[in-house]
């Protein structure tokens, strides 16, 4: 019974792998900026999986930490090149308030 | 996991001395719950492998931010099911199910963003009909004319 799960599992990850070798070929040949970024952010998801199943393999519970990590890291890292690819530079903020705080320091 | 099948067996044939059939109920819910775990793992990773078909294949950003967003979020929520259905009832499970919860409220929101950023710069959707290429000049036959 263990062993059964340890092979689905392991089955399960070799897929992901392909799937993130696939994956890759869009990351290379995307046309637009954008489309590259989608790859990269649906890498980044996989490899989240990717590290739960291994950590249920492996049967060291210590890697889902990372795994929570790199999920939380993945959607910062997203939204920070889509920030900086608008608007060319990352101290500003997206809502303006920062524009405002400085009006309001400057009359006081 | 034939041992546990004729576990099974042996306990409803040993137990039915006192009258009606009676299973270990450990071991049933033991084999229900590797079935259910490989059953969503499965459906997760078809489901995961359908929406990189779908970026590899479409032809344009928004379809393929579509397919990549939707089943990405679906296979995601699928496999941490399942291997949480493995972990059974332990601080395991429960970072497992963190880990669902921060990515199904990040990679919805994700999406949304490129969508929005491409579109607000300049990426336009292709609008209208899909036409497939002419199946003479796929083969070849159109170039002798």
């Amino acid at each position: 019974m263990e062993q059964l799960t340890e092979y689905f599992n392991l089955s399960a990850a070799f897929f992901l792998i392909i799937t993130m070798m696939l994956m890759l070929g869009r990351l290379i040949a995307g046309p637009s900026l954008y489309d590259r970024l989608l790859a990269v952010n649906s890498f980044g998801t996989k490899i989240v999986i990717f590290l739960c199943l291994f950590c249920m393999i492996i049967d060291r519970p210590d890697g889902v930490d990372i795994a929570i990590l790199y999920a939380l890291m993945n959607f910062i890292a997203t939204i920070a090149v889509l920030k900086f690819f608008r608007y060319r530079s990352l101290d500003l903020p997206l809502d303006g308030s920062f524009a405002e705080a400085k009006n309001a320091e400057g009359e006081l | 996991m034939i041992d546990l099948f004729l576990a099974a067996a042996d306990s409803a044939v040993h137990g039915s001395t006192g009258g009606g059939v009676k299973f270990d109920t450990t071991i049933i819910m033991a084999l229900l719950r590797l079935g259910l775990s490989m059953g969503f793992i499965t459906t997760g990773v078809f489901f995961v492998f359908a929406g990189t078909l779908g970026v590899l294949r479409l032809p344009d950003f928004f379809s393929r931010i579509h397919a990549a967003g939707m089943t990405d979020t679906l296979g995601v929520e699928l496999i941490l099911l399942g291997l949480m259905l493995q972990a059974g009832f332990s601080l395991l499970s429960l970072k497992f199910l963190l880990v669902a919860f921060f990515l199904l409220l990040t990679s919805p929101t994700a999406t949304h963003a490129m969508a929005n950023a491409a579109y607000h710069g300049g990426l336009k959707p292709k609008l209208g009909r899909y036409k497939s290429p002419d199946i003479d000049t796929l083969r070849g036959y159109g170039e002798a004319k």
